[in-house]
């Protein structure tokens, strides 16, 4: 008993400790979405023409996804991070088969373009968020960010910031699998 | 780790000072109702703007900030309170945006170590300090101080007939 009172002192320092060395090691810019296992916000917004002279498509609705395992990508040609995450969204759409949504996030719609034709156009539904609305109910705080939604339409994994070669190896393609799994 | 997160955020509020500064935002928002307008200058203050994590929403320049106020605006104009506002940002972007998380859920720990850590200590020195009487009126038996208190009054009454004389 009076051991236990004497060591009491060092458990709780040890315990602050502990939470403090953990803290160093967390990215205070990445913050836990509070979407995730939560139904994904539904969204209309009007399509970004691939090039100039396509206009005229119907406005995107996000329940034309529903019942898939789909991607949505949050990017912007002003985006630094974004280039260097590009590539790594070719090889997903060219390694999965997975509705990948670009959504262009507060872009003038010729600098996207010119974006995508210099670097490739790895999205299935390309989207002109020019205002940021959807951004705004997503969520979105940094670009690039990455969503995954189940067949469902529950948000089941956000990535914050470039996609790398790890998030995508051992993060997103391993959740898209085990997402389309489950929706068998 | 999303206690941790909480944890470091607690240690955050200690930091920050709020720049008492003049609204840096560059719109002109105008209010025909002075209530309005003074609730919306108000809850600026009380977001975090999440892109430059230790400005609110009133002192960022950050785009994102730019949206928020509009939205803000927006809600404020269209009728709804604090409540309404806060469960919006909540929903998007967690209790973080809050500069004063509320109190529930993942947040308790955050209201509660303070106090629970305060009774902790609180406990320990009165145990301690106990500690250190308890030897004092071991080594006195109860009698004692009462026999000495007769003997003072014993001698001093014994000088007052001396003076008498």
């Amino acid at each position: 008993m009076n051991l236990l009172l004497k060591l009491l002192p060092l458990a709780l320092f040890v315990a602050l400790a502990g939470f403090l060395a953990k803290g160093l090691t967390l990215d205070p810019a990445e913050l836990p979405s509070p979407l995730i296992d939560k139904p994904a916000p539904a969204f209309s917004v009007a399509r970004l023409p691939r090039t100039p002279e396509h206009s005229g498509a119907q406005d995107f609705n996000s329940n034309e996804l529903a019942g898939q395992v789909w991607v949505l990508n949050v990017w912007a040609s002003w985006c630094g991070p974004c280039v260097q995450e590009h590539p790594y969204l070719v090889r997903l759409a060219q390694q999965r088969s997975v509705p990948l949504v670009g959504l262009n996030y507060k872009d003038q719609p010729a600098d996207a373009q010119q974006w995508l034709a210099r670097l490739g156009d790895p999205f299935t539904h390309l989207l002109d968020d020019r205002r940021g609305d959807v951004g705004l109910d997503w969520g979105v705080y940094g670009v690039p960010e990455t969503f995954v939604i189940d067949h469902e339409g529950r948000v089941r994994y956000k990535h914050v910031g470039p996609v790398d070669e790890a998030a995508l190896l051992e993060k997103l393609i391993p959740i898209i699998d085990e997402l389309q799994n489950e929706a068998g | 780790m999303r206690l941790t997160l909480l944890l470091l955020i607690a240690l955050l509020f200690q930091t920050v000072t709020l720049v008492q500064s003049a609204n840096s935002a560059d719109e002109i928002v105008s209010f025909d109702d002075p209530v309005q307008r003074e609730m919306y200058y108000a809850l600026l203050k009380e977001y975090r703007c999440l892109k430059c994590q230790n400005q609110n929403l009133s002192d960022s320049n950050a785009s994102l900030a730019g949206d928020l106020r509009r939205e803000i605006r927006d809600q404020i104009l269209a009728g709804k309170n604090q409540t309404d506002i806060d469960d919006y940002l909540v929903a998007r972007y967690g209790e973080f945006v809050l500069y004063r998380p509320r109190f529930g859920g993942k947040t308790a720990v955050l209201w509660i170590a303070p106090f629970a850590l305060l009774v902790l200590a609180l406990g320990a020195m009165v145990m301690i300090i106990r500690r250190h009487r308890r030897p004092q009126s071991d080594d006195t038996p109860g009698g004692e101080p009462v026999a000495a208190v007769q003997h003072i009054d014993e001698r001093l009454e014994k000088a007052r007939r001396l003076l008498k004389d």
